[in-house]
């Protein structure tokens, strides 16, 4: 049960916002040139760690605009919440 | 029966007002402000209930929250359909008219069938479910009978819960759990600092155990313990900022100090006051900072039989002495390692219960209070215990024998000592539930033998005994020290507190007996009946982990969550493996830390509540004119119309032959629609469907299937081009809200470059579809200003026009293989044009149909459903849509993955048609389908039916499914195998019915 510090609107509940998996996985501009294990790479390969973890969430009950989020996934501190495009904190 | 065992007078009880109660059938009386422990207590009633596993008579441990023993049956109506099981005795406050009753009893408390398990007890050790059912599994059936009848406390009501719950959301600087001497002072300093507080408590009362303690031995500024509480109970009410609740238990401490708690509003009030009021109500409460002043739970003893009625907890005894004004017993044997048992004995001496022995496991106290005691004649056996007690349904006699030196056996001779009564206390376990909860991390005391919170996640404190702090004048000094600092405010201690001296508590987790352990019954959880024996037994066994440990003995899982059990197994194991303590960490305490009602939960989110109902802007026709309806997703969606008696075969076989033969009207208005605009849309399009949308026309349609990158197809519609830079695009009415958010993920994630902006307007239009030969004619008599022949408006097209003025859209698509027209309009003129339609179409013997006709017309002409013949493992190549996924695009959501080697497989399952061979065989949707028949199962299968009709335009029996190789299988004979027949079908092509689609230019 989190506050999330929507970059565009401000803390709101964690009941607005919707997960979306794991962020900085870019759709690859050209799939017809890689292989099938590098297609599922992309497809289907996520991480499962415990720290920080770069993610997407999106504000489903507010703006409905998509953001980027770490999150220590061991005590859930959010370290950052940055939008879309722009680099991940160190 | 009276009051035997009442005094003159008790803190908390108001002897003027008498309350009557009942109590397995029978009329007792108790006070206000009694609990039904105290009140039965008060009439000498122990006996409550039966134990779990092994039946063992029991009786009242506790005074608090914490009680394992004491649960009842709470009766709410003659029927005894609403119930309430499982209510602590100890907690809840008598009303009159309460109707009590015990559990897990039978045919009553005092003479069960089920104690018969006690004397087999020796065949039911630790882990004896997992052992004895797991084989042989024939027989689980068998035991599985005796299991359920046997396993669980107390009855679960039969009917609707007849009380009104609500939920409340609040938010506040501070947040005190815990109004103790710890809390009340945080609070009233919180409150100087202008923030907003909330003190919160579980019991009826702020005090806690101050309002029990002993009025000579303890001064606080002179006052005794409980009137200095009520003077700062007074003080409380001179601040605005502060808000108080009673008998609100905190349940859950979750992350970002979001916690759920329980008040109880109505549970202690009469049946007349409770009417028209909501019983429970749960807070949803953030806070900016925490402080826990929970408190702490006093310890058994661990010995043979400490778990007979009448041994109890010695806070518990004084606490039903001073603040209910009960005597427990007439002799009593304090039995103790710590020092906290002598207030007891003395307040018991004072008020003329006889204390006959007190049993102290320590050679020696340099307290002040084993010194009044010893000064008061009272008997003390040091360095002793107990090694067993005696007694059927109350303990009568206990036994007690000297402790070696080591502390390892027993030795001596042994004295017997008769009493009605033993006040127990193996020291105090801080409530460090919440804070564990919270994610903070414990540290073991190896002076006290308890843990305690160590390091916080959250802005948040812990103070006074929940701290691991147990005198009065550290917790008062502590609760004003953290709390001054925790909200930068710093306010003097001005209290004066004068207390007795303690001496050093002694530990031994597992006393020993003149026994061997197998034939004792040690209690470790009471509720649950795990003795020591077990979780030694499980030790041998192999099982090292606490949390092993735990499960197989099943120590702590009960209702109350070991709140009294965990630090005894967990001393046992350390005890035992050579590990210290705080090594062995603990099990993890979860929520709720008491149990919650459903109705809590739920709050008003019942019935019609439950979920939202969608309906559409013509449904109060489909109502009037007797349709049925289906749940989509939350639309309620017409179903079919019978009329008179019609069945729903008949209905639905009369709507399709209709819309076929003359005109059908359909309600489509749940089907998603998205607004599309931008001068990028066609190249959007282009990547999200599969086929080509950049030469599409302005006025034209066209169908487009929808993938995921793993070339699964998940939805399917129709999307129109309206303008240059403005199209319309359907989805499924199941679909509408995924595909929405998945496009304006693509759009803000993927390809911010693109200029296109989505809405969602499935609710903003009403869609009624008139199909059939007659529709062109229906539709011209509808709409003004649209030429309605081939070569202005032909199929796939769209146009704009007009009905009573009211601008309209008209589409000529076609979901049924008909001559079809759809007509999108202002919702709110949705039933009328739906009417005019209706009139316009009797000449012509128009028939509404519902969803349940669409489906067999499309079904007749070979048209998915995704969602019905698409799970979410199925690509265009296995539908046979080939020619909907472009060869020429060099990308498209989905293209990559029809090619991996799995998706390119030439042996995938297809979509095809089945035909029985009876013609009036109907075939059940979900059937497996085999292409080989044996005698009995299992058989290969190779695909199932995914939609299965009778077409009334075929005169025949239709099926489509996704059969493992299907492509190739055509004209093959393939097998259904039912429960007590197999039906013989033929593959065919999925198209039934005008494979040329002549008919939708009829
Ligand atoms: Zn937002």
């Amino acid at each position: 049960m989190f506050i999330i510090k929507c970059p565009y609107c401000g803390e709101r509940d964690h009941s607005e916002f919707s997960y979306g998996g794991e962020a900085h996985i870019n759709r690859p501009k050209k799939p017809t040139e890689l292989t099938d294990d590098q297609w599922a790479e992309y497809l289907f390969m996520r991480k499962n760690i415990k720290g920080i973890h770069y993610e997407r969430w999106n504000h489903s009950h507010g703006c409905r605009r998509w953001f980027n989020m770490a999150r220590d996934t061991s005590n859930d501190k959010i370290h950052s919440v940055y939008k879309i495009g722009e680099k991940p904190p160190v | 029966m009276s009051n035997n065992f009442r005094l003159e007078s008790g803190e908390g009880i108001n002897q003027t007002e008498k309350i009557s109660f009942k109590f397995n059938g029978k009329t007792l009386f108790g006070y206000k402000g009694d609990s039904l422990a105290s009140a039965l207590l008060a009439n000498g009633i122990h006996l409550i209930g039966r134990s779990f596993k092994y039946h063992r008579p029991r009786g009242i441990l506790s005074s608090g929250s914490e009680e394992p023993n004491a649960l009842v049956q709470i009766i709410k109506d003659k029927d005894k359909a609403k119930t309430d099981p499982n209510v602590r005795a100890t907690q809840i406050e008598i009303y009159e008219g309460l109707e009590a009753q015990s559990q897990n009893c039978w045919p009553n408390v005092k003479f069960d069938i089920g104690e018969i398990n006690s004397i087999f007890s020796s065949i039911l050790p630790a882990g004896f479910y997992y052992k004895t059912f797991m084989w042989p599994s024939k027989l689980w059936r068998k035991y599985e009978y005796f299991i359920r009848k046997s396993a669980g406390l107390g009855k679960s009501p039969t009917e609707k819960d007849p009380d009104k719950y609500d939920h409340k959301y609040y938010h506040c600087d501070v947040l005190i759990v815990g109004g103790g001497p710890a809390g009340i002072t945080a609070a009233l300093m919180a409150a100087k600092s202008g923030n907003k507080i909330l003190l919160v408590d579980e019991k009826p009362e702020f005090g806690e155990n101050l309002l029990s303690s002993s009025k000579e031995n303890i001064k606080i500024n002179d006052l005794s313990p409980a009137e200095w509480i009520k003077v700062k109970r007074k003080e409380l009410l001179n601040f605005k900022n502060i808000k108080t609740l009673n008998r609100t238990t905190v349940s859950a401490y979750h992350n970002y100090n979001y916690l759920i708690m329980m008040q109880n509003l109505t549970d202690h009030l009469s049946e007349n006051e409770k009417k028209g009021k909501i019983r429970q109500r749960l807070w949803k409460v953030r806070a900016k900072k925490v402080i826990l002043a929970t408190g702490s739970i006093e310890r058994p003893l661990v010995f043979d039989g400490n778990d007979r009625p009448g041994i109890m907890l010695s806070s518990a005894v004084k606490k039903y002495l001073n603040f209910y004004g009960v005597k427990c017993g007439n002799k009593i044997v304090i039995f103790t390692n710590n020092d906290s048992a002598y207030e007891t004995a003395i307040e018991l001496h004072n008020k003329n219960s006889k204390v006959q022995a007190i049993v102290d496991i320590r050679e020696e106290s340099s307290g002040d209070l084993p010194k009044k005691c010893n000064e008061l004649g009272l008997k003390i056996y040091w360095k002793h215990t107990i090694v067993s007690s005696s007694g059927h349904t109350k303990v009568k006699n206990v036994s007690v024998m000297k402790l070696s030196k080591d502390n390892s056996v027993v030795i001596g001779k042994k004295i017997n000592i008769k009493c009605d009564s033993v006040a127990m206390s193996g020291g105090w376990t801080p409530a460090v539930h919440l804070f564990t909860q919270s994610g903070g991390k414990l540290d073991f005391n190896n002076q006290n033998f308890c843990f305690y919170p160590k390091k916080t996640t959250q802005k948040q404190i812990s103070i006074g005994s929940c701290n691991g702090t147990f005198k009065l004048a550290d917790i008062i000094n502590e609760s004003n020290q953290k709390t001054s600092e925790f909200i930068n405010q710093n306010v003097e201690n001005k209290n004066k507190i004068s207390e007795p001296k303690e001496g050093d508590l002694e530990n031994i987790w597992l006393l020993p007996s003149n026994k061997a352990l197998g034939k004792t019954k040690s209690f470790i959880d009471f509720q649950n009946d795990v003795t020591a024996k077990d979780i030694k037994l499980a030790l041998r066994e192999g099982y090292k982990s606490i949390e092993h440990v735990k499960r197989y003995t099943t120590t702590g899982m009960a209702t109350d969550q070991g709140k009294i059990a965990n630090m005894h197994a967990l001393g046992i194991v350390a005890e035992t493996t050579n590990t210290k303590m705080g090594d062995l960490g603990t099990t993890t305490f979860r929520p709720p830390y008491t149990p919650l009602t459903f109705g809590a939960i739920v709050g008003r989110n019942v019935n019609q509540f439950f979920d939202i109902t969608r309906r559409t802007p013509i449904h109060s026709w489909h109502k009037k004119n007797n349709a049925k309806f289906e749940d989509v997703g939350q639309w309620k969606r017409a179903w079919y119309y019978p009329i008179d008696n019609e069945s729903m075969f008949d209905a639905v076989q009369r709507e399709s032959k209709a819309a076929r033969t003359k005109a059908g009207i359909l309600d489509a208005s749940t089907l998603g629609k998205i607004d599309i605009q931008g001068s990028d849309t066609s190249e959007f399009l282009n990547r999200v469907y599969t086929n080509a949308w950049n030469k599409l026309a302005i006025g034209k349609c066209r169908y487009g299937l929808m993938l995921n990158d793993d070339g699964m197809v998940y939805d399917d519609g129709v999307t129109t081009r309206l303008n240059e830079n403005h199209y319309i695009m359907t989805t499924t009415t199941g679909g509408a809200a995924t595909v929405m958010s998945k496009l304006e993920d693509f759009l803000q994630t993927e390809w911010p470059e693109l200029k296109v902006y989505l809405t969602s307007v499935t609710d903003h239009f009403a869609t009624v579809s008139v199909c059939g030969p007659h529709s062109k004619k229906i539709l011209e008599k509808v709409t003004e200003n649209i030429d309605y022949s081939d070569q202005n408006f032909p199929h796939m097209s769209f146009k704009e026009g007009s009905i009573n003025k009211i601008k309209c859209r008209v589409m000529r698509i076609s979901f049924t293989g008909e001559l079809s027209y759809e007509i999108n309009i202002q919702a709110n003129y949705g039933q009328s044009v739906w009417e005019k339609c209706m009139n316009a179409g009797k000449e012509y013997g128009i028939t509404p149909y519902g969803t349940e006709a669409m489906h067999l017309l499309r079904a007749e002409k070979g048209f998915i459903i995704a969602g019905q013949e698409t799970d979410g493992t199925v690509t265009p190549i296995d539908l046979q849509m080939d020619w909907i996924v472009s060869k020429k695009k060099y990308d498209f959501i989905g293209k990559r993955s029809l090619y991996r080697s799995d998706t390119a497989r030439e042996d995938r399952k297809h979509y095809v048609g089945l035909l029985t061979k009876d013609p009036n065989e109907i075939l059940e949707e979900g059937a497996q389908i085999v292409a080989e028949v044996k005698n009995r199962p299992p058989m290969d299968m190779i695909g199932h039916i995914t939609s299965s009709y009778y077409s009334p335009n075929l005169n025949k029996s239709i099926a489509l499914a996704v059969v493992k190789n299907g492509k190739k299988l055509k004209g093959k004979k393939l097998f259904v195998p039912m429960a007590n027949k197999t039906i013989e079908v033929t593959v065919s092509d999925p198209v039934f019915l005008d494979k040329e689609g002549t008919r939708l230019n009829a």
